[in-house]
């Protein structure tokens, strides 16, 4: 990614800070960046994951068990939506690669409404799991048969999906920050950063729901 | 402004010189600055008052300690007051003292850039130490902490005392520091100076290298165990707590996974520093210089392996315990390295015993005797006995004061006149410094003596065989309190004169000694050239 800068030409850029010396300086010390926080992001959840994969083979027969309590059919249909704006996010990214405002507005705005869809469905299986009582912790209050242990299984249900939950709305609120950007006129073939790195975010957030899905839906 | 008029007047001129200081006034100047320099500056006197306030709580518990029953507070109080020491001293200090306080200032300094690569990110990362610092600050003035730095379950998620409060505080500190690393891994990739490769950067920014990435792989792992902790509180999410079917050993894997490697976020900035300040002030080209910098890295690497040593006692497989103390080992090799490297540096050198050089040398040997104890608690039939006692107490204060605080002190003598424009008075900082070593050693050479007698560390009472001993130690707290006052003193003293410091004071080869004393704010008049190597004494050697 270097590119000589060329003395004879001398565009005025006018996002390159002070103290890069050209633009290609400045993409790559921020997708550097970028991809550090994302390591960052999965050790975050990592250690959910472990502390997981500890309790769960502790507790074979109640994890099997509670799970049994989740749709699977929403889930996966949650991954379908994800997996769907992963590709409307690709969209935007190579439509902002090639100047193209249009076609990078609509893209960033399917995305930023998947995500919201995602939500949606969330929400109604919280809705379901907390009218039945199936709970983390000492909020767990379930009235019908039950393998002992079973709350340990939604303390990580629902930790791990919170976190998630969490970090799909930073996404839509960094979505629609590059999206107010995107409007304003922000971007260009010279200048696309913004939209590139939250990309990047986005992909990783619906990499994990990729993991969890499996983990919390499928384990027998 | 009289005494300016009256200086000298080639010292007056230099005082309305623009520089990053003077340039903008007001304190709203400093609160939305981006300059590195300026977050540099605010981070030290911030983890300066930490150290003032962990300090107090650490004289609190030696004096309290001075006889075997009650002194001055109860053991509740008591309790509270090793706690905050301990949790002060980590997070508010130590972790951010070198990296963000003296590395925000010079990292980028010394790679001739013009400030660290995300400078907003940079000052949200102050921002969110201040937040955690009053999180910290809330859960003392509520009611205080009981369970130890290391917030151990059980007991962290039944006491009744603020954990929350002080996990949250730690979490946010938690981001500060990573938001720290981010930067400067982003800065040291792409912002060195055209010529200056990675084999002719200054070592200490391959320790600050090596420290972020510690600092960005191990720290969200304390995040969310720091979380696991608030959540078991609030829910009892069972996943520590036995009675619900969890494991506290978990917590006990999970906080060294991130605590262990958090020493090396400690002791490498340290040993950076040093091995800036041993070549300057002997006059020679620094010794080895690739195997010190693969050994930064090497540490870094093996840091990650080597938690399960503080848990020889918990109930580990013995399996594990054979190969995390075998890996233990390993670390003493790199560091050994440094250390030797470092010596055959200054082997006949011209050296100049100045004050950064002094505290370089007592480095030397304070983390000489803080690593060499650290083998002994490696080794697990030693450890078994000495584990929780005071040999711990005293091992890991000679690496974390002995080895991190004083080469802190060093870089901050090293580096003053760079960042005020002021030079200290080298008169008093001789007896500080003797007094420093002196009270150091008193206090925590006792306490090697009281652990391996069976003293027990975090007791309020203690036999009544081991007083003459805690006498001792805390005779050395106020002797070694009295030698960092003295430094205080003379270090602010020097604030009020005008400027009197060269640009480079110490004859030093790096960049840094290169611009102005105190820099503009764009830190060099044009991008620097390389002409020599970091530590390029050829032409002194040649003459000697």
């Amino acid at each position: 990614m270097s590119h000589p800068a060329a003395p004879a030409e001398h565009v005025h850029e006018p996002f390159l800070q002070h103290h890069f010396a050209e633009p290609a300086q400045q993409v790559d010390a921020a997708k550097i960046g970028m991809w550090v926080f994302l390591v960052t992001e999965v050790l975050l959840f990592g250690g959910l994951f472990v502390g997981y994969g500890i309790m769960h083979s502790k507790h074979p027969e109640a994890f099997a068990s509670a799970h049994h309590h989740l749709d699977r059919t929403l889930g996966a249909l949650n991954t379908i939506v994800l997996l769907v704006s992963s590709f409307t996010m690709v969209m935007a990214v190579a439509a902002a690669q090639a100047g193209k405002r249009r076609h990078l507005i609509n893209y960033l705005t399917a995305t930023l409404s998947l995500a919201g869809v995602f939500l949606v469905i969330k929400y109604f299986e919280y809705s379901h799991k907390i009218h039945e009582g199936l709970l983390p912790g000492a909020l767990y209050s379930y009235k019908g048969e039950a393998v002992p242990g079973e709350f340990m299984f939604f303390s990580f249900y629902f930790m791990m999906t919170g976190l998630h939950g969490l970090h799909v709305i930073a996404g839509m609120i960094a979505i629609s920050w590059v999206l107010r950007r995107a409007i304003r006129g922000d971007f260009s073939e010279r200048y696309y950063t913004p939209v590139d790195l939250v990309g990047l975010y986005w992909h990783l957030v619906d990499m994990i729901w990729i993991y969890l899905f499996p983990l919390m839906y499928l384990i027998s | 402004m009289a005494d300016v008029l009256t200086a000298p007047p080639e010292v007056g001129r230099r005082h309305f010189e623009p520089n990053y200081l003077n340039e903008r006034r007001g304190i709203l100047s400093w609160l939305t600055t981006l300059d590195h320099k300026r977050i540099g500056v605010m981070y030290l006197w911030s983890v300066l008052v930490a150290f003032l306030l962990g300090g107090i709580f650490a004289m609190v518990v030696r004096m309290e300690l001075l006889t075997p029953k009650e002194t001055i507070i109860s053991a509740d109080a008591y309790n509270k007051a090793f706690t905050l020491h301990g949790a002060i001293m980590i997070f508010l200090f130590i972790i951010p003292g070198i990296p963000a306080a003296l590395g925000n200032f010079v990292l980028p300094l010394l790679i001739g850039a013009k400030d660290v690569a995300f400078p907003r990110l940079n000052l949200a990362s102050y921002y969110l130490y201040v937040a955690g610092a009053l999180f910290a600050l809330a859960s003392m003035i509520f009611g205080g902490v009981d369970t130890g730095w290391t917030f151990y379950t059980p007991y962290s998620t039944t006491t009744t005392t603020k954990v929350s409060l002080l996990t949250l505080g730690a979490f946010i500190l938690g981001f500060s520091s990573i938001f720290t690393g981010v930067n400067f891994i982003a800065t040291v990739h792409k912002l060195r100076v055209p010529g200056m490769t990675w084999f002719n950067m200054p070592l200490f920014i391959w320790g600050l290298y090596a420290t972020a990435i510690i600092q960005v792989l191990a720290t969200p792992v304390l995040g969310i165990t720091l979380l696991l902790i608030v959540m078991e509180r609030v829910w009892k999410v069972g996943i520590f707590d036995p009675a619900l079917g969890g494991d506290p050993v978990l917590f006990q894997h999970f906080f060294w996974f991130y605590s262990h490697p958090a020493v090396y976020i400690m002791i490498l900035p340290g040993m950076a520093i040093i091995s800036e300040v041993i070549p300057t002030f002997s006059k020679k080209t620094i010794f080895g210089y690739k195997a010190i910098a693969y050994s930064s890295v090497a540490i870094a690497f093996i840091s990650f392996l080597v938690w399960g040593h503080h848990m020889f006692t918990s109930g580990q497989s013995d399996l594990a315990t054979a190969v995390f103390s075998f890996l233990t080992f390993l670390v003493a090799i790199p560091s050994a390295i440094k250390v030797f490297n470092w010596l055959a540096t200054m082997y006949r050198g011209s050296i100049d015993l100045k004050a950064p050089m002094i505290y370089a040398i007592m480095f030397l040997l304070l983390f000489a005797i803080g690593g060499l104890t650290g083998i002994f608690l490696g080794t697990i039939s030693v450890d078994v006995h000495l584990h929780d006692t005071y040999f711990v107490v005293a091992h890991f204060h000679y690496v974390m004061m002995g080895g991190t605080v004083i080469a802190f002190i060093a870089g901050l003598h090293y580096w003053w006149p760079k960042m005020f424009g002021r030079m200290y008075s080298e008169k008093w900082a001789r007896p500080a410094a003797l007094l420093i070593f002196l009270g150091f050693n008193m206090t925590f050479l006792a306490q090697f003596i009281l652990g391996s007698r069976g003293m027990p560390r975090r007791y309020y009472n203690y036999l009544e065989q081991f007083q003459p001993l805690h006498v001792f130690s805390t005779i050395g707290s106020w002797v070694l309190a009295l030698g960092l006052f003295m430094v205080g003193g003379y270090l602010l003293a020097s604030l009020r004169k005008p400027y009197d410091a060269p640009d480079n004071p110490w004859g030093g080869k790096t960049l840094e000694w290169t611009t102005s004393s105190p820099p503009i704010t764009h830190n060099f008049e044009t991008t620097p050239v390389l002409t020599h190597g970091p530590y390029d004494y050829s032409p002194q050697e040649a003459t000697r």
